[in-house]
């Protein structure tokens, strides 16, 4: 029992990580990894609304009816993204100045509603908090891993603090501005979904179809 | 689920499939009267933290656009080198119909007793308060150093609310700050872009004439004047211009800075 729940905290982080492997949550990685003070705020706030969604849309779940459950779910998200923002304003202005509108946006992020669907409507309160943590962390961890490359390339800095001392502070470093765009998310998510791939096979999906060879006459 | 007697009325709805109408809206009902109060609980507890908070971003922002802000200040004690002062819009001088320090500029821009109506309103703010705070940075023998005044307009989403700097001489800009809005990241949004903002410096409001000259511009033709516009945020720039123009224009603060040039406030 023990080793299911281990693996269901495990599994998301590289196996069956949210970003790689589902390709979910995309829009968000994109926005908020360019430095990673940001980036870690916000994997936290995902991996607290993840887990507990999951643990109340968990325990409801027999309740639950089928024909309104998609807005249940909803209900219970938005309501724990707000309390998270709500706290983020009180304990970190600064910090939710900068993530602006992506913390409101936590409730449209597949992964929360994809676990919640998927995960939490068929199992009990404790597993399904785990998944939910686990996916969070997931997702965090694709997060901090970008912010890693675009902070120390972009900017020079990791967490703030000068790594490569740019040019433009009397160093040597010339930034990389198309780091802290957001469409070097994109590459750097593409390279990071290739080499998970070439790591771990059975990551590649089947193909859809294949090309058809001509038949000799 | 229940070893009721279906009887009682209580009974018949517990009998009842999870699925059917009556317990879908008891469900629906409950759920959303417990999180709205979960989400009302955290509102109301949390505010006053948030509200301190929003107070010290603005002392912040004053500080930063006067260009005094360090990281590890101490802002409180910073600030007290400002005088805080209300301005009557109307007559372009200092007034003590409001209190100072419990006067809030947000609120009375939307009071109909504290405000007029605009007819000619380019910076799409509705209604022109008749009360305003500045800020008045003095020099350590008391003299004028810098006018903090806010200016507040409307860009592409939603309203700008800033402060504008000008040294003691009432025409040349210092620095222009946003501490509120919510243009879109990385375009509009680049108004907090230091190097935009570094522009601002030096730039006069009016030319010998009087003419008010300021002006965002696609082309900066003119250096003393004109701020090149953000690239990719024209309306988000206009916005910027007709706020810019409007409150350092005759309808906004030039008659309380020709009164405070002229030392009749």
């Amino acid at each position: 029992m023990s080793q299911t729940k281990k693996a269901l905290l495990v599994d998301p982080l590289v196996d069956n990580n949210p970003i790689t492997l589902q390709v979910l949550g995309i829009c968000s990685a994109l926005a908020v990894t360019s430095s990673l003070q940001v980036a870690l705020v916000m994997s936290i706030a995902v991996v607290a609304v993840t887990g507990f969604s999951s643990m109340s849309i968990s325990c409801l779940r027999n309740y639950i009816p089928s024909s309104i459950r998609i807005i249940v779910q909803m209900v219970i998200i938005a309501s724990l993204v707000i309390l998270v923002d709500q706290i983020l304003k009180a304990f970190a202005f600064g910090i939710s100045k900068t993530l602006s509108v992506f913390v409101g946006l936590i409730i449209t992020n597949c992964i929360v509603m994809g676990r919640a669907e998927a995960f939490a409507m068929k199992n009990p309160p404790l597993a399904s908090f785990l998944d939910g943590v686990g996916n969070g962390l997931g997702y965090g961890l694709l997060l901090m891993l970008v912010g890693v490359v675009r902070e120390l390339f972009g900017a020079g800095t990791l967490f703030g603090i000068t790594i490569l001392e740019s040019v433009n502070n009397g160093g040597w470093y010339v930034p990389n501005g198309l780091l802290l765009l957001p469409p070097s998310a994109f590459f750097i998510i593409g390279l990071l979904i290739w080499v998970a791939r070439t790591w771990k096979p059975a990551q590649v999906e089947e193909r859809e179809f294949k090309i058809q060879v001509l038949e000799e006459h | 689920m229940s070893n009721r007697k279906p009887g009682t009325l209580l009974g018949r709805f517990l009998a009842l499939p999870v699925d059917s109408t009556p317990k879908t809206i008891f469900v629906a009902v409950t759920l959303c009267l417990f999180c709205s109060m979960i989400v009302a609980f955290a509102a109301v507890n949390l505010r006053p933290i948030q509200s301190y908070n929003k107070a010290l971003d603005k002392k912040i922002n004053i500080l930063q656009v006067a260009g005094l802000y360090k990281d590890g200040i101490d802002i409180e004690s910073v600030f007290k080198a400002f005088e805080a002062k209300i301005v009557d819009m109307k007559t372009g001088k200092f007034t003590n119909a409001v209190d100072v320090k419990n006067f809030d500029d947000r609120k009375a821009s939307k009071d109909p007793k504290m405000s007029s109506l605009l007819v000619d309103d380019p910076a799409s703010i509705g209604r022109k308060p008749n009360f305003t705070t500045v800020y008045l940075l003095k020099k350590e023998d008391g003299s004028l150093d810098k006018i903090i005044l806010p200016v507040y307009g409307y860009g592409l989403w939603s309203t700008l609310y800033g402060f504008i700097a000008l040294e003691e001489n009432g025409n040349d800009i210092f620095g222009l700050q946003f501490y509120e809005h919510a243009e879109t990241p990385g375009l509009g949004a680049e108004v907090d872009n230091p190097r935009w903002k570094a522009q601002w410096k030096g730039k006069k409001l009016r030319d010998d004439q009087g003419n008010l000259m300021i002006q965002v511009a696609k082309v900066a033709k003119e250096k003393q004047y004109h701020i090149d516009a953000l690239a990719g945020a024209t309306l988000t720039s206009n916005g910027v211009d007709n706020l810019v123009k409007f409150w350092m224009g005759e309808s906004g603060f030039a008659l309380f800075i020709s009164n405070l040039k002229a030392g009749t406030v």
